[in-house]
């Protein structure tokens, strides 16, 4: 299996704080991840670097088939490059409909000049009627993201998703607040996702992470304690010692 | 839109007719006042799309509106020194030599700062052409080149309000050194005097100017509401309501904020360039920082992320500015204080912003909401109350 995204002996610290020492980590094409860890052990910090919204101090991310880094690249161009990321917090731009956040996100072309000349195509909104119909939210189009309930700003974000048509997606504690039946069907999405994109699922909720059922990668201080099914991690015993011990 | 381009015709016309056909019963300076608040308008305007819509607290919009009457303030001031002394001349025995006609033009330009030479900036004075393409194209560089360095480094909110007032308060000291070259405090005057138009008369001029100044208010509308539409108005939304998400979107917001902010002080310069020939002159002190503050004022008043909103608030400020500083608002007596407004209009200036901000963010635009009938359009939903430049959170991803 060829990586998608190759993150090789990056290193970043804050203020003095090494909140990522030394990581690798190897992504495949179409591959579920989970990433756990106790509090501070870089899972945000590892999301952040791949983003573009931190730079790390030292190390490599490298993309693609072409091996493109990463490293130096703006937020900006990095989604461009296929790279989606959806937050804890559902963010999406509550005072514009769900239709204009579902046409924000579609992949287009996303230069000033070509936004401001550009006209809505018939494809366009079919794609975005397609996207709302999937995400449930077809009857709401014309209504403001805001006066979504917090679930549907949660598909609403996952649309947008779908219509940046990334090939990896960082997805940051998802399961966070949901009731069980949510998270059900959280676990279900994010599942029928991967099948035509990576995804990688940060969380530390353990009994989310087993429904996965996935690859597990075990961060602690910044580095990978273990990888592998997570049978195979919960039974190593420094995992046991340092997050599941407690 | 229609309606605004429908009261902004029937105000000019009707301010035609009025003044015209022989009735009079509009003076010229009123005529002149009109047409100055039309321009105020669509600085207004401007200010709206940069503030209302991109959220950008521009303190330096009214710069790039100085800019613009400096650019065509000399190029009026050339002309019509060079066709005075032209006159003086034939009077010699010997036909003036060009190099004489521009030296003399030097001498009466700039005897009051002591000097006749023609400074480097005057360079284009004059070609009426080359120095109507500077009056977008300087504000324009400026602003470019100022938005690039800002936006690029990622500076937001009060920081970057503070640079642009910075960047305005240091045009203004430079302006008002002598050796600027452009006459320092002096500043350009004689503007009203349209050279090769002399003819028309002031009453006439100053309905061309009108009409100008309205035709430019419109079509600076027509071309806002474009900008404002459609998926380019809903990226420059997202901006301001939440610019990092919109960089994880894969856009990359900096030229969005460079386009709007150089296309915004280009129509500024625009709007300068037509305001000061109505008021005759222009000085330093035009640009000072207070001016671009009081366009915030108005914009706010006006009602922010409407353009017609920013033209209302524009148009209403300054004309009962004027109205209150200049003498026309018969002073109030409470017994044991007689209010004389002059003294007391920034007070109630001050206070309404102070009013508008807190209990009606929306302005008085945010009254046509009212209107049963009409539903609130959603991009009047916008993160408005209290600007919350100053408490931004950092860039990046939301807590």
């Amino acid at each position: 299996m060829s990586a998608l995204l190759e993150v090789s002996g990056i290193s970043v610290s804050f203020d003095g704080f090494r909140a990522i020492n030394d990581l690798s980590l190897a992504i495949g094409e179409r591959e579920l991840r989970a990433i756990i860890g106790p509090n501070g052990a870089g899972k945000t910090t590892f999301m952040d670097i791949v983003t573009g919204k931190t730079r790390p101090d030292s190390g490599r991310v490298l993309w693609g088939e072409h091996f493109i880094d990463l490293v130096g690249m703006d937020e900006a161009r990095i989604a461009r490059a296929g790279i989606g990321r959806k937050f804890q917090r559902p963010t999406v731009f509550e005072a514009q409909t769900v239709e204009e956040n579902l046409h924000l996100a579609l992949r287009n072309p996303r230069g000033p000049f070509a936004v401001l000349f550009s006209r809505r195509r018939p494809e366009d909104a079919a794609r975005v009627a397609a996207i709302a119909t999937e995400i449930g939210l077809a009857e709401e189009l014309p209504r403001l993201a805001g006066e979504l309930s917090h679930g549907q700003k949660q598909w609403l974000e996952i649309g947008m998703l779908l219509a940046q048509e990334p090939r990896l997606l960082l997805v940051d504690e998802p399961a966070a607040g949901m009731t069980p039946a949510e998270r059900e069907h959280t676990t279900a999405l994010l599942r029928r996702l991967a099948e035509h994109r990576a995804v990688v699922v940060v969380e530390h909720d353990m009994e989310f992470v087993r429904r996965l059922d996935c690859r597990v990668t075990v961060l602690h201080e910044g580095r990978v304690l273990a990888e592998g099914s997570l049978d195979h991690v919960t039974s190593n015993p420094e995992v046991i010692d340092v997050y599941l011990g407690r | 839109m229609t309606w605004f381009l429908l009261a902004l015709a029937l105000v000019t016309l009707g301010a035609t007719v009025l003044s015209q056909m022989g009735l009079g019963l509009i003076s010229t300076s009123f005529v002149k006042t009109l047409g100055k608040t039309l321009c105020l308008c669509l600085v207004a305007v401007a200010m709206d799309v940069v503030w209302g819509y991109c959220g950008i607290l521009s303190l330096g919009h009214m710069a790039f509106f100085g800019i613009g009457g400096y650019a065509i303030g000399q190029w009026l001031m050339y002309a019509r020194t060079e066709i005075i002394v032209t006159e003086s001349l034939r009077q010699s025995p010997l036909p003036p030599t060009e190099a004489e006609i521009v030296a003399a033009v030097g001498s009466q330009i700039f005897g009051v700062v002591g000097s006749s030479e023609f400074p480097w900036i005057w360079a284009f004075a004059d070609n009426l052409l080359l120095q109507l393409l500077m009056v977008m194209l300087a504000p324009g560089l400026l602003a470019l080149i100022f938005g690039w360095l800002a936006f690029r480094s990622r500076v937001t909110g009060v920081y970057l309000s503070i640079l642009t007032q910075a960047m305005t308060l240091a045009l203004s000291l430079w302006l008002f050194q002598n050796d600027s070259g452009l006459r320092g405090n002096n500043g350009l005057s004689g503007l009203q005097n349209i050279p090769g138009l002399d003819h028309l008369g002031q009453d006439l001029l100053s309905v061309l100017f009108l009409w100008a100044s309205a035709l430019a208010l419109g079509g600076g509308y027509l071309l806002f509401a474009f900008v404002t539409s459609g998926r380019m108005g809903s990226v420059i939304r997202a901006i301001r309501d939440d610019e990092a998400r919109l960089r994880f979107l894969g856009y990359q917001t900096e030229h969005y904020k460079l386009f709007v902010f150089t296309l915004t002080a280009m129509v500024s310069g625009l709007a300068g360039a037509l305001y000061y020939p109505q008021a005759g002159i222009i000085n330093p002190a035009e640009l000072a920082p207070m001016a671009s503050i009081y366009l915030a004022v108005w914009v706010a008043i006006g009602g922010r992320g409407r353009l017609y909103g920013a033209a209302i608030g524009a148009a209403l400020v300054s004309l009962l500015s004027s109205w209150f500083t200049g003498g026309g608002a018969p002073p109030l007596d409470l017994g044991f204080h007689v209010i004389h407004w002059t003294d007391w209009w920034l007070v109630v200036l001050g206070l309404s912003f102070v009013a508008v901000t807190l209990f009606f963010p929306k302005g008085i635009g945010g009254l046509f909401d009212l209107i049963p009938a009409r539903r609130p359009v959603p991009d009047r939903q916008g993160a408005f109350g209290p600007d919350r430049g100053a408490r931004r959170r950092e860039e990046g991803v939301p807590e």
